[in-house]
């Protein structure tokens, strides 16, 4: 499966990455090539294979409902360009 | 032509978990903004997340009570989206091995009869925070609390055919995750929200038509308006010649419409992926039946035992069992009054409804409690006050003047069963109208009503009714 220029904006679109205008051809040709190794893959009969959803073997552990955190808003907001009223602010989201 | 609505319903349902599905950070409500909400919340680069037991455990409950298979090898994926209250940008979610799968509950229509609908599946993921669009400098405040927080997505087979059934579905959920004490059920605060999807076509037509999905819909009134609204706009799209558009749509409630939420809808693309932080969840067959050993008398089950047990009828049994507190406010009045059950649930079938409903109260903030109105349930049944007074004790008691015994003293209403006193007053009745008593003893028995109306009259509605009826039957064939 080959990406055209348009695939690869929608990609950095979704993804929300900005993106050199000049540089599109080689993303499209890198992510190209990378779908061939997985169509590749996809060739391989695994038909008696199960799918893994973790390459690691094991099952989740669990932890009991218990509050373990307390407030540390100071200091994560330390780092935050602008917060007010305790409220972290990031630009005007329209709905 | 003749138009059949298709409607599914997506429920979002908030896990009463003290902490946090995927951090030790409480879920409480209305705190101070970001306080509670921690590293793992916040999505801060090399953060794990670490799943909550007990929110799994109530996952597990909700498949049992809807008839459901578990997933016993279950999944985690990220959903990927950006918004500025989803600070990762991806929302941990389940998407191909949900923790529940298909399932079915029994819904009431109006007309008495009952239908199956479909539970598609039901999974775990993690709510979002919020974001406030007053002006913050120009900019948008970002609370994120409620990231975090255990959702149960239950999502719905397109099985019904009406706004009214969408609600009578949605009300049986909410019965169900009320009654096993997953969900506190509040609408208001956001622990229990709905989605709509809803499309129409021709009836008979096997294919479904293009859906339209509603979102924000936080009260049960409000999810009947929002679909009945807009089966009419689709309706009026197709017999126009038009075309419904797949899209978003949010319900305004108080211009009662939904209207489109983007003017261009990019098709969603999450790009779902498998959670490389969290392993697949493995639920072995001990604990599912551990769980099932604990689940409570669930509402078809107290509906049943009410009918059976207290000669109810099945619209009285499904009033009362619909909200397990109500059900218990119900049990307490019969155990502690033992009156009739019947006449108990007329009562909080009755007065108690209207009155909630009057000041906009739940029952377990009622005034009058069950043990008060039990006393009063004795009161009726040992004959110190008939039922019309009764309600004027109830009236006291919901305004606060006492239990039924201190307003029947205060307010003098003890019923008069004194035989002498009566016949006195009786006397005077007849005394004063011996018109009547003529036109009673020539034949017209219709005045007898007249005399028993003088004689609460006089009593202040504090006669013994019976007793009334047959000492006056009694003077007046004398």
């Amino acid at each position: 499966m080959s990406l055209d220029k348009a695939d690869v904006e929608k990609i950095a679109h979704l993804a929300r990455i900005a993106i050199d205008e000049e540089r599109v051809p080689d993303y499209a040709s890198n992510l190209s090539g990378i779908l061939g190794l997985v169509e590749q893959m996809n060739a391989v009969d695994t038909d008696a294979v199960a799918p893994m959803a973790h390459p690691l073997d094991m099952a989740q552990r669990l932890r009991e409902d218990a509050v373990t955190e307390s407030n540390q808003r100071d200091k994560f907001q330390a780092i935050s360009p602008k917060v007010e009223n305790g409220l972290f602010l990031v630009p005007k989201v329209i709905e | 032509m003749e138009w059949e609505a298709v409607i599914g319903l997506e429920i979002h349902s908030q896990l009463a978990t003290n902490s946090k599905i995927f951090s030790g950070a409480s879920t409480a409500y209305g705190a101070e903004p970001n306080t509670q909400a921690c590293a793992v919340d916040l999505g801060l680069p090399g953060v794990l997340p670490v799943l909550n037991k007990e929110a799994v455990g109530m996952a597990v409950k909700f498949g049992l009570a809807v008839n459901a298979e578990i997933g016993q090898h279950s999944v985690f994926a990220r959903k990927n989206y950006f918004y500025p209250d989803l600070p990762k940008g991806y929302q941990i979610s389940q998407y191909e091995l949900p923790i529940v799968g298909k399932g079915h509950v029994e819904i009431e229509l109006e007309d008495g009869s009952s239908k199956t609908v479909g539970v598609t599946r039901a999974h775990l993921e993690e709510d979002a925070g919020k974001s406030l669009h007053e002006d913050f400098q120009g900019m948008t405040g970002i609370d994120l609390n409620r990231a975090g927080t255990p959702l149960l997505e239950i999502v719905s087979e397109p099985d019904m055919r009406s706004a009214k059934e969408a609600v009578a579905y949605m009300k049986k959920i909410h019965s169900l995750v009320t009654y096993l004490g997953i969900c506190d059920g509040n609408m208001q605060e956001g622990s229990f929200r709905c989605d709509a999807n809803v499309s129409v076509r021709l009836k008979g037509e096997e294919t479904f038509g293009t859906r339209a999905e509603l979102k924000n819909i936080n009260s049960f009134r409000f999810v009947e308006r929002a679909i009945n609204y807009e089966i009419e706009r689709q309706i009026d799209v197709l017999e126009g010649g038009g075309k419904v558009v797949q899209e978003t749509r949010l319900y305004d409630a108080d211009k009662d419409e939904t209207r489109s939420m983007r003017g261009k809808e990019e098709a969603n693309d999450y790009r779902y992926f498998p959670d490389p932080d969290l392993l697949p969840v493995v639920i072995e067959d001990g604990f599912i039946e551990a769980t099932r050993g604990t689940l409570p008398e669930l509402p078809d089950e107290k509906k049943a035992r009410y009918m059976e047990a207290f000669g109810l009828s099945a619209y009285d049994a499904g009033v009362l069992t619909a909200s397990r507190d109500l059900a218990a406010y119900f049990e307490q009045v019969v155990e502690e009054s033992g009156a009739d059950a019947k006449q108990c649930a007329n009562w909080v079938q009755g007065e108690v409804s209207a009155a909630l409903n009057k000041d906009g109260i739940e029952i377990t903030e009622s005034p009058v409690s069950a043990a008060m109105l039990a006393g009063m349930m004795k009161r009726i049944a040992d004959n110190t006050i008939s039922g019309k007074i009764a309600k004027q004790v109830f009236q006291a008691m919901w305004a606060g003047e006492g239990d039924a015994d201190a307003v029947i003293e205060a307010k003098g209403l003890k019923q008069i069963t004194d035989t002498g006193a009566i016949e006195s007053i009786i006397d005077e009745v007849l005394a004063n109208n011996a018109d009547q008593v003529e036109q009673y003893r020539a034949g017209n028995e219709k005045v007898f009503g007249f005399f028993v109306g003088q004689v609460m009259k006089a009593t202040q509605g504090k006669a013994n009714p019976q007793q009334v009826n047959q000492l006056l039957k009694g003077k007046l064939q004398s």
